[in-house]
């Protein structure tokens, strides 16, 4: 349509500052991506700066190098896709999972892991739930634990070496990310790593840096540092930390608002 | 001469560092990568080498391209790959199906097992079939509307092929255990950067041909890409800003976490869904449909209206991933308010595509391609308005988490982005290479229909499974505990898996058909059918029979 047919239909009259934008791809772009960012603006942005989005709570802690090297695990394998790690404030779900999941809990959670989907049951709280015995089994072969399990196998992870790399490299990645692992903490990493799979192992030093850490052997072996270790060294921690049921808890929980 | 000798030294400095970081590389999956980037880069500097005329260069009478012809080579290919990668992902599809039915058939290895196919098939399908229908279907959309040849040449051939080895580098990283376990955002991140420059390049290409228009306005399929490329790279760039352990190494961590990583994310993932599934695909539409129908497009007002809407209100919509999560109670509820706002625009383009039938809803019957386009346009609709109810957070309280919303997005995936690129293709194919029609009209026809009934056993048996899981984790009994455990809900739903992968059958078989049909018409061949058309009609026999007198 040109300009002229345009005046002579008074009522298009309106349209015609549009047209301005339909001849000048320069001008449509920007338009186009002003209107694109005004959402993403405003939802996003307050999370960094609002006092409330992460109440402070007690036991939240980085994850050891054992843990993380699980949770690369975890992420590597896609798990995600399948269990969530998100307890949603509802009667059955507190009732079938535990405590409703906190923000601080998953605050060092790079990447996070709250997933979309149950196909399988939710994770956020499942340590110490099962014992090691029962993971490994149950990872080996779902279905000999389970019946109905549509689980994959995942017995390769008791045979595989744990090769988590250096884990002081991946310990300085998570600190420029933000979490707050000290400078002790990253040197002792590879060692740590090793402490925390070993039974025999003088866990002290390891318990005072990361509180509620739990060292033993993980996958029934051992002989060997597998990666069935730190997967289940990972799971045996998942909402450990904070201790939800307490008093103190409690009250504080009492107040937060806005769930 | 110069330019050959600058684009060889171009793909040698590739291989070169391809080589550093193979030889550096840390980890196994991390090396096979760099190898495939080393190939791609030797077989771009084989290709450049190979293809130059050396005599016409040494002469210097190099024949200028013919500014009078569209550029169509890419958009062949692209037609023959989005076929091929639409076949590839449907039938992952139906392996990890069949995995939640039968879970034997992970294998028990690492590499088949559903956590690592299960982003195979979403990324063959989003990415590879629908990205590439996108940046083929861009290229020849964008020519026509503009009157003129695709701009940057070179770059074009660049975006394409760096596409598809994007794919390639994506998907062999999921089987090898790479994966950064962000939905629709897996790939690491060396891929990722990979992918920001193929896109940059993409933007340019794009912008450059409508710089280069000879029409003096932007077609509103235009408007639709554009909006589509700019806010991909932001979407992309911002979630996947990550740290990586080592740079010779796959693994990284990304520098948003927990809830902002959340929030981020699925800032990320509805956009992806909201620019790459649907402003595209409207792009798709705005063409096609009128072309096909031979029909202008309905309203202009309401294409001014829906679009703007459209765009400004997606990107609010992320946080209704999130219902009744750790994120704060104000941004859930931002998020729901607008997800149902986005029912209008959303309406609004399916409405400007269904009415530019006016006039021509007969082809309905008679026009298996019109018909395809018709049936797209009510999944779209239909979808987005399922989306809606289901960002209302009492009806997410019990559809998140369920087999319902794998339900959802199949009915917007398989009947909106599937139905529309199939009949894009359909449209594609006789006028790239030259036929006088598709090899078989019948065949689309039962495409049609596979489709079609394919959808419906796969929407239909995911609703029961998501309501009813969602039921029965929340049930009840009277003496005040949960009836059911976990592992009960998980055997109920085994009928209906089978089911659903039943669906996926037939609409792989649809697809296949497809391939058929387009190979063929590639080949030149025709089918010999009784064509498609209105009910007989027989001039001679349309009399009134006069009175015989009686003897």
């Amino acid at each position: 349509m040109t300009a002229e047919t345009a005046n002579e239909h008074a009522p298009k009259e309106k349209w015609g500052r549009h047209k301005k934008l339909e001849r000048n791809v320069a001008l449509m772009g920007v338009f186009a991506f002003l209107a694109v960012t005004v959402g993403g603006i405003v939802e996003i942005a307050p999370l960094f700066w609002i006092d409330n989005t992460i109440e402070k709570v007690d036991g939240v802690r980085p994850y050891t190098p054992l843990e993380q090297a699980g949770r690369n695990i975890y992420v590597r394998e896609g798990c995600y896709v399948c269990h969530s790690q998100m307890i949603r404030p509802f009667r059955d779900e507190v009732e079938r999972y535990g405590h409703y999941s906190l923000a601080a809990e998953s605050m060092y959670d790079h990447p996070f892991q709250w997933g979309s989907k149950r196909t399988g049951p939710d994770l956020a709280r499942v340590g110490g739930r099962y014992s090691d015995e029962w993971h490994q089994q149950h990872l080996k072969n779902p279905q000999s634990v389970v019946p109905e399990s549509v689980m994959p196998q995942y017995a390769f992870l008791a045979e595989n070496d744990l090769k988590a790399g250096d884990m002081s490299a991946s310990l300085t990645a998570l600190s420029r990310v933000g979490v707050p692992y000290t400078k002790t903490d990253i040197e002792k990493a590879n060692e740590d790593l090793k402490t925390q799979a070993d039974a025999s192992a003088d866990g002290s030093d390891l318990v005072k840096r990361y509180p509620k850490a739990q060292v033993r052997d993980y996958d029934g072996n051992p002989d060997r540092l597998t990666e069935m270790d730190a997967l289940i060294a990972y799971l045996q921690m998942l909402g450990t930390l904070v201790d939800v049921n307490g008093a103190k808890a409690q009250e504080e929980l009492a107040k937060e608002r806005g769930r | 001469m110069e330019s050959v000798v600058a684009r060889a030294g171009m793909w040698l400095a590739a291989l070169f560092v391809a080589i550093v970081f193979f030889v550096n590389a840390v980890d196994t999956g991390f090396a096979v990568h760099m190898a495939i980037f080393g190939l791609a880069a030797l077989a771009g500097l084989v290709i450049s080498l190979r293809k130059t005329d050396y005599l016409a260069v040494a002469n210097g009478t190099r024949l200028a391209v013919d500014q009078g012809r569209y550029d169509d080579d890419l958009i062949r290919i692209g037609v023959i790959l989005t076929t091929f990668w639409g076949v590839v992902g449907f039938l992952v599809g139906l392996v990890i199906a069949s995995q939640l039915a039968f879970p034997a058939l992970n294998l028990g290895l690492e590499w088949t097992n559903f956590g690592r196919i299960r982003p195979l098939h979403t990324s063959a399908v989003i990415f590879a079939f629908g990205g590439t229908a996108l940046i083929t279907t861009s290229f020849y959309i964008v020519q026509r509307t503009c009157r003129a040849r695709l701009a940057l040449p070179g770059l074009a051939r660049f975006v394409f092929w760096g596409y598809q080895l994007f794919i390639v580098l994506a998907a062999t990283g999921y089987v090898l255990g790479i994966s950064q376990s962000k939905e629709y955002a897996e790939p690491e991140w060396y891929v990722d950067l990979w992918l920001t420059i193929v896109w940059v390049a993409y933007l340019a290409v794009f912008v450059g041909t409508i710089m280069k228009r000879t029409e003096p306005h932007i077609y509103v399929a235009n408007w639709f890409f554009l909006s589509f490329i700019l806010t991909v790279a932001m979407l992309h760039v911002v979630n996947n800003i990550n740290i990586p352990v080592s740079i010779f190494g796959a693994q990284s961590y990304p520098l948003f976490g927990g809830v902002q990583g959340a929030l981020v994310q699925w800032w990320y993932g509805h956009n992806a869904v909201g620019f790459f599934l649907t402003a595209g695909f409207l792009a798709m539409m705005y063409y096609f449909v009128p072309k096909q129908a031979e029909r202008p497009v309905y309203s202009y007002r309401l294409s001014i209206i829906h679009f703007w809407g459209l765009i400004f209100l997606y990107i609010w919509a992320g946080p209704h991933h999130l219902h009744y999560t750790a994120l704060p109670d104000w941004a859930q509820t931002l998020g729901m308010v607008f997800s149902i706002m986005l029912w209008m625009p959303s309406w609004g383009g399916m409405i400007n595509g269904l009415m530019t039938l006016n006039g021509a809803w007969d082809k309905v019957r008679t026009d298996p391609i019109i018909r395809m386009m018709v049936l797209s346009l009510a999944f779209y609709g239909m979808s987005t308005f399922e989306g809606p109810m289901m960002s209302i957070k009492s009806v997410n309280s019990l559809s998140h988490y369920t087999d319902w919303t794998i339900g959802h997005v199949h009915s917007g995936a398989l009947g909106w982005n599937g139905m529309i690129t199939f009949s894009a293709i359909y449209y594609l194919a006789p006028r790239l290479w030259g036929r006088e029609r598709l090899y078989s009209l019948r065949m689309v026809n039962w495409h049609f229909w596979l489709a079609t009934l394919g959808i419906v056993f796969y929407a239909s048996s995911m609703w029961v499974t998501g309501i009813m899981e969602g039921l029965m984790w929340r049930e009840y009994g009277a003496d005040g505990y949960l009836v059911n455990s976990f592992a009960e809900t998980v055997a109920a739903k085994h009928p209906m898996y089978l089911l659903r992968a039943f669906g996926g059958v037939l609409y792989l078989s649809g697809a296949i058909i497809m391939a058929i049909n387009v190979w063929q018409t590639v080949a030149g061949k025709l089918r010999q059918e009784e064509p498609l058309r209105q009910a007989a009609y027989d001039a001679a026999a349309d009399r009134p029979l006069p009175a015989v007198a009686a003897e």
